[in-house]
């Protein structure tokens, strides 16, 4: 691990200042970056440990539910508020990780975590988004855990996380904050697909602070939930994920939300099968027809071309289980 | 006295691991110790150009950085040349022969400054194109003397004749991937000399290998060298052979001029310490309209390094499974630009098993004919290769519990027939097998002047429970209760023992210490003064009963696994589980065994993978997230049946090995459970849900 000056503030104040100066990254609950400095892959000359600030709440409001940036991902899957309102989020928590990372990590970095692409986790290896200009290893490499949507050139790297595949579906926003002052971004518009610079993974500013995540606690929202599908049963991050939200009244889909994960170098909304759910019957039929939307224009290679009709077929059974209200 | 053989008592050492106080090789509290770290090469093959070191050296806490240019001269080759044996990468020359190869290591007071010493380390390499996977040089295949047991060539009958006769046949390829051990303890050596003598401190699973290849590096007598290893946390194999990094430690503290530790990486574990191979197995196999075998031939080819030979004797067991006349199995190697390739947990015989077993499945669906029925009409009574009678065989025993406890007789013979909501369901079977081994073995056994007993043997504990069962071995043999009794191993300065491997560890060591406790026992009532030590001392031999009778272990594996029609995914819900291994000296640790080697065996269905850039050699899956083994959630309730068999020919003490035997035939039992549920037939291990869908 190279060498590194530690802080801990305890105001926001003091956090903001740290955060502006250069070279610097924030850690909260360090289960993406302390493993990343142990692997010379991100070697930062100051961290900023967030820990000391009051963020951790979470807070049910009239018509939403506001995150801390700080609330452990336990914390938030087994929240009362959270399961009932917002059963994707659970079920999207608790499919991610392991019980014991869930325990330290935190929403704010499960937001901001970093790709599994084992190339750009190899700093042996070209990564255009560890080292811009490098080239990237993975486009005619191992990629059977690679993105199929979002791609270009320079980086195939698929979006990590579960969380923000149900934050995705269900309209959530990021509020931050930075000495010049507050702002909020809707999710699906909070990270950005690669172009020609992967290195940059979201509109957060250097400086800027995460300070909650904020989700609209509505009727939809309610209906929702999140099924992964993954190579082993625990501890394995998305082959493909559906997190998907449903209004059915007498019998007729009213309005939807569809978001993938695992296929997408950033959590990936569907509007295409929304759109082709609005007014139809919630039937087998419209669910398996509208899951053909999905995906459209995906950029398969050999290992993972497999992806697409998985994703498919995901939706299809993520929109059953909700339309069913019924278990697993 | 009631013997405590049989019983089913706690690990002696149980306590001591649950509450962190086993002292495992990199645990060694030694004075003054430094911390190494090895430097590894980024291409798979070219040779070094040039060395950056001066921004290493300047690191802070840094004491010594050892590459090429002068590290020590030693001898890094082979001298006996055995399958246990490999050439080691000893920082000797510029020469990169694997991706991952040691080309330097550093040495600080601190491990952490260690490392971030050798990332201050530049290489430049003059690289040359790597030849990465067998499937591009299939051309080069050739026939190695490297086998472990017997040839590596075997011809019965006329397989062609026997071909020809078969009402049912089938040609089929089945390939299993290059797959790593991982055992949760990585290697880690902690090296000490005094003047030209050596102690190592090392996990490994045999102490006196690694004394006498310690002894051949560095030029002195073995004498000079000791080697302690009292806790093992898992071997699996490839603690089975001492690598690189056990001589470059001891090189570091030579040059360093004080005690070194290194511990081996997560990622490293995929490049120093070997690896099962890849195999392309080819099988052609045939029966008649009673379905009796004709003919069964099985090619192996595996892959090996540039620099060595290992052969994963996959047909081994081909030879002697089933009672059929004509029978002819090779083994080939094809050298390419990857590390060598060693045993892991029965090696051969579970990728070997994972082939045959899905083949004779194959042949029973086309024959019509119920798999274990198919099998139980070819059921060889005596070895049908070496023409001799098994010293004991209780297979068919295994078929009986294990089928009726499974309820085999329920299972629908139409593939995709049985299914539950989203799932298909699937019943396979396969049977297990594994040789039981031996070697000589000496034993040592101390009364006390307080009544209690100390008995020795240079053996190890891999956490299978050698310590308890030798106990229990002692304690019955010199009639006193196992409190008595002390049993001390994992140190070169004990009476010597085989490398534990090869599951023989209780069959080689087990004679030995029951015969030292005999002969302590006779001394003890010869004598009336027992106010000094008094000690007995033994080395065994083979029994002649070897060469009469074929020495095996067999067991048979009953599967049900569901399949999600539309989402492929494949879970095992439950196993049942016969074997058959003579004596079993602790139920309790010996099903442990079993059920961890079944575990293992799910691990190797459906998810183990090692993958290999083939641009660049490098391995791509190189931590516990990305290299898949099973999560309890994997794990179904695994039900073993462990069959009662008198063995009075296979050793003194009737054992027939355990440690092996659990992962042969499972993946097998659920590459044929997954064909029955979906119909579809897999022949390429893992089974991934993607080889299911469509």
């Amino acid at each position: 691990m190279n060498p590194f000056t530690y802080v801990r503030p305890t105001t926001e104040q003091e956090a903001l200042a740290a955060l502006a100066e250069p070279d610097t990254i924030a850690l909260a609950g360090g289960t993406t970056l302390v493993d990343l400095m142990r692997l010379e892959v991100m070697r930062p000359g100051k961290v900023v440990d967030l820990n000391g600030l009051p963020l951790n709440k979470i807070e049910t409001g009239a018509s939403s539910i506001k995150l801390g940036a700080l609330a452990t991902n336990s914390d938030v899957a087994y929240h009362p508020d959270v399961v009932a309102k917002l059963p994707a989020l659970a079920d999207a928590i608790r499919a991610g990780a392991s019980g014991q990372i869930r325990n330290m990590a935190s929403v704010s970095g499960n937001l901001l975590q970093r790709t599994r692409c084992s190339y750009f986790r190899d700093p042996a290896s070209p990564c255009n988004k560890r080292a811009p200009g490098s080239g990237c290893a993975a486009l005619e490499g191992f990629t059977r855990m690679h993105a199929v949507v979002g791609t270009s050139k320079d980086c195939i790297a698929a979006h990590p996380s579960d969380m923000c595949v149900a934050l995705a579906a269900l309209d959530a926003v990021v509020h931050l904050k930075s000495r010049a002052g507050e702002r909020t971004v809707k999710l699906v518009e909070f990270h950005t697909v690669p172009d020609d610079h992967p290195n940059v993974e979201s509109v957060l500013q250097p400086g800027e602070l995460v300070t909650a995540i904020e989700i609209p606690t509505t009727p939809l929202a309610a209906k929702s939930r999140y099924v992964k599908v993954r190579d082993r049963a625990s501890y394995a991050f998305a082959l493909a994920s559906a997190a998907v939200a449903l209004d059915v009244q007498d019998g007729s889909i009213k309005d939807a939300r569809v978001a993938l994960g695992g296929v997408g170098t950033k959590p990936w909304r569907e509007p295409a099968v929304e759109t082709a759910l609005v007014g139809k019957p919630a039937t087998p039929e419209t669910f398996a027809a509208a899951a053909t939307q999905a995906l459209a224009k995906a950029d398969t290679r050999p290992d993972n071309a497999f992806k697409v009709e998985l994703a498919k077929r995901v939706i299809a059974r993520t929109l059953a289980l909700v339309a069913s209200g019924g278990s697993k | 006295m009631k013997p405590s053989v049989g019983t089913p008592i706690d690990r002696i050492d149980a306590h001591k691991k649950v509450t962190g106080t086993a002292t495992y090789a990199a645990d060694t509290d030694v004075t003054k110790v430094a911390h190494g770290v090895i430097v590894t090469s980024t291409i798979a093959k070219g040779t070094i150009a040039g060395l950056e070191l001066a921004a290493a050296r300047r690191s802070p806490g840094v004491i010594a950085v050892l590459t090429h240019l002068d590290a020590p001269r030693v001898f890094a080759g082979k001298k006996a040349g055995g399958p246990g044996e490999r050439v080691l990468q000893l920082l000797q020359s510029d020469v990169i022969l694997y991706a991952d190869q040691p080309i330097a290591v550093v040495v600080a007071d601190t491990l952490e400054r260690a490392q971030h010493a050798a990332t201050a380390i530049t290489v430049k390499y003059a690289p040359e194109a790597a030849v990465a996977g067998i499937e591009q040089a299939l051309g080069s295949a050739f026939t190695s003397k490297a086998i472990g047991h017997g040839e590596p060539d075997s011809n019965r009958g006329n397989v062609e004749t026997g071909l020809g006769a078969a009402k049912w046949k089938l040609e089929a390829t089945y390939t299993t991937p290059n797959e790593n051990h991982n055992p949760m303890e990585p290697h880690a050596t902690v090296a000490v000399w005094h003047g030209d003598e050596l102690t190592v401190y090392d996990a490994t699973q045999g102490i006196f290998g690694v004394r006498n290849r310690m002894a051949e590096v560095f030029g002195i007598p073995k004498d000079k060298v000791r080697v302690v290893d009292q806790f093992v946390g898992g071997g699996f194999g490839c603690k089975g052979t001492p690598w690189s990094h056990v001589a470059l430690t001891a090189m570091a503290a030579k040059v360093a001029n004080r005690p070194v530790k290194i511990a081996i990486t997560r990622p490293q574990m995929f490049s120093l310490v070997g690896h099962r191979p890849h195999t392309i197995q080819n099988i052609a196999i045939g029966c008649d309209a009673e379905g009796k075998l004709t003919a069964i031939r099985h090619d192996v080819i595996n892959e090996t390094s540039r620099f060595d030979e290992f052969v994963e004797p996959s047909a081994l067991q081909t030879r002697i499974l089933y009672a059929c006349p004509n029978v002819a199995t090779t083994h080939k190697v094809v050298k390419i630009d990857a590390p060598t390739p060693t045993f892991m947990r029965a090696p051969g015989e579970s990728s070997g098993t994972f082939a045959i077993e899905s083949a004779i499945d194959e042949l029973a669906f086309l024959a019509k004919i119920d798999p274990l029925e198919l099998r139980t009409r070819n059921y060889a009574v005596t070895d049908p290769q070496m023409a001799k009678p098994f010293s004991s065989k209780s297979l068919d025993k295994c078929y009986r519990a294990a089928a009726d406890k499974f309820g085999w007789a329920k299972r629908k013979p139409t593939p995709r027939s049985m299914r539950e909501g989203h799932e298909l369901v699937g019943y396979g079977m396969a049977t297990a097998t594994y040789p039981a081994n031996q070697q000589p073995a000496a034993a040592k056994a101390t009364a006390k002047p307080d009544g209690t007993f100390l008995v020795q043997a240079g053996t190890q504990d891999l956490g299978t429970g050698t310590y308890t069962v030798m106990t229990q071995l002692a304690a019955d043999a010199l009639e006193v209760p196992i409190d008595k009794v002390r049993f001390e191993l994992g140190d070169s300065a004990l009476p010597e023992a085989p490398g534990s491997g090869g599951s023989m560890t209780v069959g080689s060591v087990g004679p030995a210490v029951v015969q030292a406790c005999q002969a302590l026992k006779a001394k003890l009532a010869a004598t009336t003064d027992h106010t000094q030590d008094i000690v007995a001392e033994v080395k065994t031999e083979l029994s002649k009963d070897k060469d009469l009778y074929s020495l095996h272990s067999f067991g048979a594996d009953f599967v049900e696994v569901r399949v999600d029609e539309d989402l492929g995914i494949i879970r095992v819900a439950r196993v049942v589980a016969a074997f058959a291994t003579g004596k079993i000296l602790n139920p309790k640790t010996a099903n442990n065994q079993f059920v961890g080697g079944i575990v293992w065996g799910i691990g190797m269905a459906l998810q183990e993978d090692t993958v290999r850039d083939r641009r660049t050699g490098r391995v791509v899956t190189r931590d516990l997230a990305d290299y898949h083994v099973p999560v309890h959630a994997d794990i179904p309730a695994i039900d073993v049946i462990s069959i009662d068999e008198k063995d009075d020919h296979v050793n003194a003490i009737g054992t027939k090995g355990i440690g092996e035997i659990g992962i042969t035939g499972i993946t097998a039992a659920i590459a044929n459970a997954v064909f029955h549920a979906t119909g579809k037939r897999v022949r390429d291990l893992p089974i991934r849900l993607d080889k299911l869908l469509g």
